[in-house]
């Protein structure tokens, strides 16, 4: 096997990926892809050190995380398709109801 | 053989999300991170997870992306300007601020990764289906049921919210 901190590096470089796109984009909804990706990205460290402890429990975790990220996706989703309704607009720079 | 490829997949994952971030059609980066996250649930294959990664390629790459493709098809999202056209400042402080975050979790992960215990190879054999199973229906069972009543949740609020007129059909009824 090789070393786990191959693994982390290639999860810290995903979430790191993921934290420029949300910051660069103004697509509501490639926002809410990138952060999908840094749920992967955590997702992968916590099976790389599920393997190299060879705990079960970091699978186990996963799991739940997937299931809260499907669970997030749906309504997230379901709010960028009522703003869009009510804004006929997905950019985030164009919703400013609440904004200072 | 396990280091080309976790080399391969590792340069397809973060290949495919730079693409995802940099694409100026909604569409391409939809796609882009289908081929990402099927690249990952190669990296998980390569960690001895076959469970999770066919949950990953299921759930993730099927249902949720599904989902995102329909909704995107739904909005008619007119495209985005490119992000090259003008320099702004904006993305200047946000390369650096992926630097400085990036730079905490390498620090962080640096203090704990050569605290691992000595893992023989039937310590590795954890992430078949049959072990999965045997953890979940009997330390994790509530749990468990709970992620039931958390994903009905979500259905019936990602319902109400994406519901037409809501006000409407309080009022007639």
């Amino acid at each position: 096997m090789i070393g786990i901190d191959w693994y982390l590096a290639l999860s810290a470089i995903l979430f790191t990926i993921g934290i420029i796109g949300v910051l660069i984009r103004r697509n509501a909804i490639v926002i809410f892809m990138c952060v999908e990706l840094m749920l992967n990205a955590v997702n992968l460290s916590l099976i790389s050190f599920s393997a190299y402890h060879g705990d079960i429990a970091g699978q186990i975790l996963v799991f739940f995380s997937l299931s809260v990220a499907a669970a997030e996706a749906v309504v997230g989703l379901a709010i960028i398709i009522a703003i869009f309704r009510n804004n006929l607009s997905v950019d985030i720079t164009k919703v400013n109801l609440l904004r200072w | 053989m396990e280091t080309y490829a976790f080399v391969l997949l590792a340069v397809l994952a973060i290949a495919t999300a730079l693409g995802m971030i940099l694409n100026k059609n909604t569409v391409n980066s939809a796609l882009l991170l289908v081929l990402n996250l099927v690249s990952i649930a190669g990296v998980y294959l390569l960690l001895q997870a076959q469970f999770l990664a066919l949950i990953q390629i299921l759930v993730y790459a099927g249902a949720i992306m599904v989902l995102f493709l329909f909704v995107i098809m739904l909005l008619n999202v007119d495209e985005e300007e490119s992000l090259f056209d003008k320099f702004r400042i904006k993305y200047l402080v946000a390369f650096l601020l992926g630097v400085v975050i990036f730079g905490q979790i390498l620090y962080s992960l640096g203090g704990v990764t050569d605290m691992l215990p000595e893992v023989s190879s039937e310590m590795v054999q954890i992430g078949t289906v049959e072990a999965i199973a045997e953890v979940f229906y009997t330390d994790y069972l509530f749990a468990f049921e709970m992620t039931a009543i958390l994903l009905t949740a979500a259905v019936v609020g990602a319902l109400l919210i994406a519901q037409y007129k809501v006000k409407d059909s309080g009022e007639t009824e």
